[in-house]
């Protein structure tokens, strides 16, 4: 009985010291994440000057619309009548009639401003990401039309599931407090 | 512009590639007269940070109840209702990201990515778990988790598993375990989130793979408790093995065992383990050369997996987009296939040689040499330990529930009928004080 006991308190001091390396280790995990850390968070974002516009945003989400979405960088833009972003390669007519129309959901907004300039504009609320209108305008026009993450849409999925799928790897983690890597004058960096 | 001009202007561009040239106008802006204010980008926030923080609070909260439920109010309804709110807010309202089983992954990463560093609401995530665990068990598992939690709300006939089956399974948890900290290690993917089994019923969408793996496992989970938890969840086997040094376990009867087996039939995991004795007089002698038959195999076993995990090293390294791109692009420079992909067309765009990523890809697999290598060796290690800890027989006299396997759900203490005695007591403690 005596040696049985000396045996559970070796086997005891063998558990509390294992016991204590665990919390000891955990621990130091949890200290050195901490003090790496020097930001609050990180988002996902797409670096508009990889992006070749594949239409993986639109298909790849995990959200049903797209959490992607195209913008304007207005300063950038030509305000063309002839828009490669806007119409077909080989439009009937230069307007707004559909047939003419490249974005297959209607979402870009062409506005006369004056002449011979047209102010085109997303309605995002019909934008599905699939990019025909940022390919054409950056392949033919000023590449002011491009492809963003918008963070009142996207869940910040740990692994974001169109990053896994982007030929291009043009999804980074950016700075919560930065969270849009923008064309042109705007982009900060 | 007549048609036929636009035509060749269309074609001529079509066959220069340049996508991705930085800062060219094609049209300079236009100088407005009509006073027309250019507009600017709409950028709206990203979630607000302190969200992620009351996130963590909750989970803390949720896991201070949790403790208290099991193990002092010892009450399985209480413990359900805390499970279902953990699975409507930590599942459906915050939509199972942040999770502690992703932010394995996560740590990871800080660890061997020096570019990268954890979000602090994620490391809480990571470590609180573990450190009531240290100190109260599975209490995360049991009534916290919420893929724990849609299982445990399926769950409607439970059948038993048996023992050398679910060990084997096991393995496979080990393994996948092994496999998240390998690609997150090496930068190449965050395989525990992409297959996440369960996140595509929190969000009410998903790839329908994902789907599909999510609804045959909940099918499993009628009569198979818990299937991801126990054969694959990569934070549970964590947390099992912290679980064996646990301070406080789940006791499942308040006084002393009348062993009825009550509880045993009742626990859907298959946690709990009889009484037994020495070996029988006859099994002793086979059962000792076997342990030493498992002692020899044991080093065999670690170098095996280990040489078997550096010769799987190129295919693990496929993993990685670079490396995945470098095959495409050496394919395709080699005439070894016609056409060009997404992928060797984006990688031209940017305008780097051949040589630069063949070196990165070159690079990425070394370290996937080291990397596949360690995993293989982790995967003997653990089969070939899990082979002489079974072998090995400990003596019990109760019925007792394995703190390893037990998920704290608090199901056997309204089994056992000692348990109703000393509720029966309280009952009449209380009615006597009023």
């Amino acid at each position: 009985m005596a040696d049985k006991q000396e045996n559970m308190t070796r086997r005891s001091f063998l558990r509390e010291g294992l016991w204590g390396g665990c919390l000891v280790g955990t621990g130091a995990a949890a200290g050195l994440s901490v003090a790496r850390n020097n930001r609050d968070n990180y988002v996902w974002q797409i670096d508009p000057y990889k992006c070749i516009a594949c239409g993986n945003c639109m298909t790849h989400c995990v959200l049903e619309d797209s959490a992607v979405k195209c913008v304007q960088a207005y300063a950038m833009c030509g305000y063309c009548d002839l828009c490669t972003g806007y119409l077909v390669p080989e439009p009937k007519a230069l307007d707004t009639a559909a047939e003419n129309a490249l974005c297959p959901t209607g979402a870009i907004k062409r506005t006369y401003v004056e002449d011979p300039y047209y102010e085109y504009t997303i309605d995002e609320s019909l934008c599905n990401a699939c990019g025909k209108c940022v390919k054409g305008c950056t392949v033919f026009g000023n590449g002011s039309l491009f492809l963003q993450v918008r963070h009142d849409r996207c869940k910040n999925c740990n692994e974001c599931a169109i990053a896994a799928a982007c030929p291009s790897q043009a999804f980074k983690r950016v700075p919560a407090d930065q969270p849009y890597l923008l064309k042109g004058a705007d982009r900060k960096e | 512009m007549t048609r036929f001009a636009r035509a060749i202007v269309f074609w001529m561009t079509l066959l220069i590639p340049c996508m991705g040239t930085q800062g060219e106008i094609r049209f300079p802006p236009p100088e407005f007269e009509s006073g027309y204010q250019l507009p600017g980008t709409t950028t709206p926030a990203a979630q607000p940070v302190w969200r992620e923080y009351v996130d963590a609070a909750v989970l803390v909260a949720a896991l201070l109840l949790a403790s208290y439920l099991i193990h002092t109010r010892r009450s399985r309804r209480a413990v359900f209702v805390l499970m279902i709110a953990a699975l409507i807010y930590f599942g459906f309202v915050r939509d199972g990201c942040i999770c502690p089983i992703g932010a394995i992954q996560n740590v990871t990463l800080t660890l061997f990515d020096s570019g990268y560093a954890i979000p602090i609401a994620a490391a809480i995530f990571f470590v609180v778990p573990l450190v009531f665990t240290l100190f109260c068990g599975r209490v995360f598992c049991g009534a916290v988790c919420p893929l724990g939690a849609i299982q445990d709300a399926v769950l409607i006939h439970p059948v038993a598993v048996p023992r050398w089956l679910e060990s084997g399974l096991r393995l496979l948890a080990y393994a996948y375990l092994g496999a998240g900290v390998l690609f997150a290690a090496t930068g190449s993917a965050f395989l525990i989130c992409r297959y996440d089994p369960f996140v595509g019923f929190f969000r009410l969408g998903a790839n329908w793979n994902i789907l599909a793996v999510g609804a045959c496992l909940l099918l499993i989970g009628l009569f198979v408790g818990r299937p991801y938890c126990r054969f694959l969840c990569p934070y549970g086997v964590i947390l099992r093995n912290l679980s064996r040094l646990a301070k406080r376990r789940v006791t499942i009867t308040p006084t002393e065992c009348i062993q009825c087996r009550l509880c045993e039939n009742v626990c859907p995991f298959g946690a709990i383990r009889e009484p037994t004795g020495d070996w029988p007089e006859g099994e002793y002698r086979i059962a000792k050369r076997r342990l030493a038959l498992f002692l020899v195999l044991f080093p065999i076993l670690v170098a095996g997996g280990a040489w078997g995990g550096y010769s799987l090293r190129n295919q693990f390294a496929r993993m990685h987009p670079k490396v995945r791109t470098a095959e495409r692009v050496y394919l395709e420079e080699t005439a070894q296939v016609e056409g060009t992909t997404d992928v060797s067309d984006a990688f031209r765009a940017t305008g780097q040689t051949t040589d630069a990523l063949y070196a990165d890809a070159t690079q990425i697999r070394s370290r996937f040499a080291i990397g596949g290598t360690l995993f293989g060796g982790f995967i003997g290690l653990v089969a070939g330990g899990k082979l002489i800890v079974l072998s090995v027989r400990r003596r019990r006299t109760v019925y007792e529930a394995d703190p390893a396997s037990c998920f704290a759900c608090g199901r056997c203490y309204k089994a056992c009928p000692k348990e109703h005695e000393r509720l029966a007591k309280g009952a009449k403690a209380e009615a006597r004080r009023a």
